[in-house]
């Protein structure tokens, strides 16, 4: 909402600067966005009388003009506005004069004939913000020789206020000065707004079908209008620096009359209306054109103001083209409803429209103003259009109005909610100032809400008043008491950000991608997925719901790569969407990608690529900060995005928990990336899960260790061995170590040598070599029977 | 016997010039070793008058410490030049890098979500955390946000349809809370949220923290100190300004926008606070009675209050960062600054 300052002090005027009332308001949560000047600098302009006008004898476009500006002589001014007229009064700058935009006046011949000033437009005074199609005309009784800013009062602020939508009773003048008012303590002057002399007695019927939508209309039939008449240049200028553009008449008075009191109106034009107004909900298929030329379908949750042939208006929200006020119209039927909130309420957005009009009645208008205003609308038509205004018509279901609001507020509930004992006159005056009916009572105030405060209900409703108009910041400030209980913390998880921390501390950067990825990148990776779509995303690229960390993970090696950085070491936590919205489940996942070179650019190291196992050794450090590497096991499975060859579903306990591998040849083609990049991702609550450690005595006796190598079957993973080896190696087995892969010379083709070191220790004694030897024995035999592989010679 | 001087003058010649170990090995046993010169010396004593046998005896004696000593003193510096060289030969230029450097780092926003989270579970709060896809009911109808409230047009939700939604705050947690568990509760909910917005200072997902506590006599002024203290913490200064707007928020009465003194410009006005030199970082309030009652918890036993900013401004704010969208476009070059 923009307001005037001026128009703001017609009705209150505290002893402040401008930019004291904008702090003041926005401190009491009506929140300025900006204050600025109503129109730019310029000077040396006054209101003149245009006395002659000639064609010039050069030109065909331009006159020649003689104008009285209040100085001894009439002054000559060459002109090319095409409206200039004998007996104008016109904005005149004389010589010497600047106008907006560092203009200077000159003396100047055009054309040979010397013109000493210039008539101007209203653009040319940066009143308008288009150019103007020609001068701008004052009205006859302007005073000649009069400063122009001072004859417009141009010395004015624009004062935008952003309001919460709570505070629907501050879109007006009325509104903002009733809260000026209460901040300072001033009493708040109404024009005077007096019933109009009714001049006819025709009437108009109104029937109310939809009294919980409409529970109050008021009509009039005004006659006799003049809709060609010029709209005031007072009201233009106050609906110009209100931020509305001046139409006609009609819809200006009818547009001022909402800025200034908050009542939208709406006129329509008599003789297009059939037999009487019907409030009523829209029927099923019915159609409207809008005043904007739309054509909509009207849905049954609508509320139309109709005739006896169909609808006119959508209520609250926008008038239909038909019926409105044209160029012919002598006949207004002026509409001053009350629509609930509710009735409107999303209404106007479900359309995807949004008015004046519906901003004001979703969140609430005065049902009380409604007679109000129409006389003020029915008073400035007259003096505007002339005519005669016939009796109001008022249709009122009185069960329907807004019942009153009856709240209690406890002085106990105030003190003890702010934490401070305010003076009870202070808290009295306050409630009273801002409208509500107020009775003193022992515990405190029994008020009922005044009609216009649709957000006043409830006692902490009250509460906030009294605060906010106290001052939030003359409160007082403390802290919170609280009991210290100890709460027991599980030792056995891992936080997330433990976990984030192991990543960082193995050279990873964080990521945080979108979780909404482009529906093509996440069918490339992972075809088939399934995860939830949005209905309404801000762009395909966002707007399927990413079934996995891999799609955002890979955007962002790209957008690395493409910026020069060739060694890639990301991670990213976050939800992985899967299934539909149904069976969906959201799962927090650790995802990493690597990328490049194995060790960052130096001098000391190999400049090999990262392959499988580095991002292996990463992943398993995670798992080693558990404690519990035995509950994961890394399957040879093949997963879509993956190259088949190098991917390893991660099992925990058992269950799938999560992939690895190197991106899938194919993928990569199809993002059209140049190189290899090994990725994992894995569950969250999977990776938290620690342990709690056992203490184990330390054995006195010595260790025993055998080193084993097998020429093993290249097809044949190596977990298949250590858990063979494993199997037979007894009890007192303390560890495996696998100390060397080898494949090449000495090795027959399609074999891998697998040299293990398995140490052996005992409790309480020493292990003799022959417990030993059988253990070695029945190793290898078992793996000879179960891997066919032998021990290499 | 006559010739002991010249052996001993010759010998120490010899030992002196000896150009390593092995040498001076060679010439204590040529003169002392059991065949050496000087240990024959010794063993012709016996052809000596028993008279001069003793002043003989001592004479050769000392001699052969005398040798002893030389022969002990010189392999001291050899085996030091030896030494020497050898360190000298092994020195290496520390200034180098060193191996296998790797600098990882949190993503500035984890980072500040790390802070704010630690700021308040120090002081007793928990961390709690919810689903991303959340429906209307707990992302707006229990916080006092009905079907067609014109609140509803200040955060324009992503639907998946009717019902379902990308929550658009983390307040959805507070309710979960709030519907499981007993007060007194304290608690901060951090996390992704979404709106449909994308400009130059608004990406359609950001991370916020949200607080509620909730407690027998909880005031405002409860509220007003923990804010003050949080934003102090978070910016580490004791001295900055803190103010409280009235404000509107559908599950919050009184409510309150925080506005802090510009961290840039100390309040003088600049750019970043539009010369105003306020700058506002969170939303609070008490919490509504409408949001206990749909919590199941009794409004005139407890109160609370529950606030919320997001990560991303506050990052801007106390990193400098001048772009919002770098938040999300994982340039390693702007991560790295973070580590």
């Amino acid at each position: 909402m923009k307001f005037s300052e001026q128009w703001l002090r017609e009705w209150v005027s505290p002893q402040l600067g401008t930019q004291a009332i904008a702090d003041q308001i926005t401190m009491a949560g009506l929140e300025v966005d900006a204050v600025e000047a109503v129109a730019a600098a310029f000077s040396g302009v006054v209101v003149a009388e245009v006395l002659s006008k000639e064609k010039h004898p050069d030109a065909d476009k331009l006159n020649v003009c003689t104008v009285d500006d209040g100085s001894d002589n009439p002054v000559q001014v060459v002109c090319g506005a095409s409206n200039v007229e004998v007996g104008q009064k016109i904005p005149f700058a004389q010589v010497g004069g600047v106008l907006p935009g560092d203009f200077k006046i000159k003396k100047a011949k055009l054309r040979g004939v010397e013109s000493r000033g210039m008539i101007c437009s209203a653009s040319e005074l940066g009143l308008e913000e288009e150019a103007s199609p020609g001068i701008l005309v004052l009205p006859s009784s302007a005073p000649v020789g009069v400063s122009f800013r001072e004859y417009m009062q141009l010395d004015d602020m624009t004062i935008e206020v952003d309001l919460t939508p709570n505070r629907g009773d501050c879109l007006s003048i009325k509104g903002l000065a009733r809260e000026v008012g209460v901040l300072n303590r001033l009493q708040v002057v109404e024009p005077g707004i007096e019933p109009v002399a009714v001049a006819h007695d025709e009437v108009f019927a109104v029937s109310l079908e939809a009294p919980e939508q409409c529970p109050r209309y008021i009509g009039r039939i005004i006659k006799g209008v003049d809709v060609k008449a010029e709209t005031p240049l007072w009201m233009v200028e106050r609906l110009r620096r209100s931020g509305v553009r001046s139409i006609d008449p009609v819809v200006d008075i009818t547009n001022y009359v909402m800025l200034e009191l908050g009542q939208p109106l709406h006129a329509f034009d008599r003789d297009n209306l059939e037999s009487g107004i019907v409030v009523r909900m829209a029927a099923p298929g019915e159609r409207l054109t809008l005043l904007d030329g739309s054509d909509i379908a009207l849905r049954p949750e609508t509320l139309v103001i109709a005739d006896h042939k169909g609808p006119l208006a959508m209520a609250g929200i926008m008038g239909g083209e038909n019926s409105g006020v044209n160029e012919n119209t002598q006949t207004i039927f002026l509409e001053s409803a009350f629509f609930t909130p509710l009735a409107i309420a999303g209404q106007a957005r479900s359309y995807g429209l949004h008015t004046d009009a519906s901003h004001r009645f979703e969140r609430g208008v005065d049902p009380q103003l409604t007679p109000v205003a129409i006389e003020r609308a029915t008073q400035l038509l007259i003096e505007v259009c002339g005519g005669q205004a016939g009796p109001v018509i008022e249709t009122k279901s009185a069960e329907h109005m807004p019942a009153e609001r009856a709240i209690m507020l406890r002085s106990a509930r105030l003190e003890k909610a702010l934490s401070k004992t305010l003076d009870s006159a202070d808290v009295t005056d306050i409630l009273q100032r801002l409208g509500l009916d107020v009775s003193v009572q022992e515990a405190g105030w029994s008020v009922v809400a005044p009609s216009w405060r649709f957000d006043l209900s409830i006692e902490e409703d009250l509460i906030e008043e009294v605060a906010r108009v106290h001052g939030y910041n003359n409160l007082p400030v403390r802290r919170p008491a609280a009991r210290l209980a100890l709460r027991s913390a599980d030792e056995a998880r891992l936080t997330q950000g433990r976990l984030r921390h192991q990543m960082v501390a193995r050279g990873f950067q964080e990521a945080i991608t979108y979780s909404f990825v482009a529906p093509e990148l996440q069918e490339a990776i992972l075809p088939g997925s399934v995860s939830p779509v949005l209905a309404n995303p801000i762009s395909a690229e966002l707007s399927v719901m990413r079934a996995s960390l891999f799609p955002g993970l890979i955007r962002a090696l790209e957008y690395n790569l493409n910026r020069q950085q060739t060694r890639v070491r990301l991670f990213e936590t976050g939800l992985v969407f899967n299934g539909q919205l149904d069976d969906l489940t959201q799962v927090p996942m650790m995802g990493a990608l690597v990328c490049g070179s194995r060790e960052a650019e130096g001098w000391s190291g190999a400049k090999t690529l990262v392959d499988f196992y580095d991002l292996k050794g990463d992943l398993e450090s995670l798992l080693a900060l558990g404690g519990n590497q035995n509950s994961w096991r890394f399957e040879p499975a093949e997963h879509p995005a993956l190259h088949p060859g190098q991917s390893a579903q991660l099992l925990h306990n058992d269950k799938p928990a999560g992939w690895i591998g190197t991106l899938h040849p194919q993928v990569r083609a199809t993002l059209g990336l140049k190189v290899d990049a090994v990725l994992f991702e894995v569950r969250l609550d999977a990776l938290s899960e620690g342990h709690i450690p056992a203490f184990e005595p330390l054995s006195r006796f010595p260790e025993v260790r055998r080193d084993l190598a097998f020429m093993l079957n290249q097809e044949v993973p190596v977990q298949s061995l250590l858990d063979c080896a494993r199997a037979e190696a007894g009890e007192y087995l303390k560890g495996i170590k696998l100390f060397d892969v080898y494949a090449g010379k000495g090795v027959a083709d399609g074999y891998k040598s697998i040299a293990l070191g398995l140490t052996w220790q005992h409790p309480s004694r020493t292990l003799n070599d022959e417990e030993i030897n059988q253990l070695v024995d029945s190793i290898v035999a078992q793996v000879r029977v179960k891997l066919d592989a032998e021990l290499r010679g | 016997m006559d010739h002991l001087p010249t052996l001993v003058s010759e010998a120490r010649d010899a030992i002196q010039a000896a150009p390593s170990v092995a040498a001076l090995d060679e010439l204590r046993v040529r003169y002392l070793g059991k065949k050496g010169e000087v240990t024959a010396l010794l063993k012709g004593l016996g052809k000596l008058p028993a008279d001069e046998r003793p002043a003989a005896g001592e004479r050769i004696n000392q001699a052969k410490q005398v040798l002893a000593y030389e022969i002990d003193a010189q392999r001291q510096q050899l085996e030091s030049a030896a030494l020497n060289a050898r360190l000298a030969a092994e020195s290496i230029d520390v200034t180098l890098p060193g191996r296998n450097q790797s600098n990882g780092g949190l993503h500035p926003v984890t980072r500040t979500l790390e802070r704010i989270e630690g700021l308040f579970t120090r002081i007793g709060y928990d961390v709690a955390i919810g689903p991303e896809i959340e429906d209307d009911y707990h992302n707006f109808e229990a916080l006092n946000i009905p079907a067609h409230h014109p609140a509803r047009g200040m955060a324009d939700t992503f639907y998946f349809d009717a019902t379902r939604l990308l929550r658009t705050h983390t307040s959805p947690v507070q309710v979960r809370t709030m519907k499981s568990s007993e007060p007194p509760i304290r608690i901060v909910c951090p996390g992704r949220v979404y709106r449909s917005d994308s400009d130059l200072t608004h990406t359609p997902m950001f991370h916020q923290v949200e607080g509620l506590l909730v407690d027998e006599d909880v005031s405002f002024a409860d509220l007003k100190g923990t804010i003050e203290d949080f934003l102090q913490a978070f910016f580490e200064r004791d001295d900055l300004s803190v103010r409280f707007r009235p404000s509107y928020f559908p599950f919050t009465e009184p409510s309150a926008e925080v506005d802090i003194q510009c961290v840039m410009c100390s309040g003088a006005g600049c750019r970043v606070c539009s010369h105003s030199g306020w700058l506002e970082v969170m939303g609070c309030g008490m919490v509504h009675p409408e949001v206990f009652r749909h919590s199941g918890i009794d409004s005139e036993r407890y109160t609370g209050f529950a606030f919320g900013m997001g990560a991303e401004r506050l990052a801007m704010l106390r990193y400098g960062v001048n772009d919002l969208r770098l938040f999300f476009e994982n340039d390693l070059r702007f991560l790295r600054q973070f580590a």
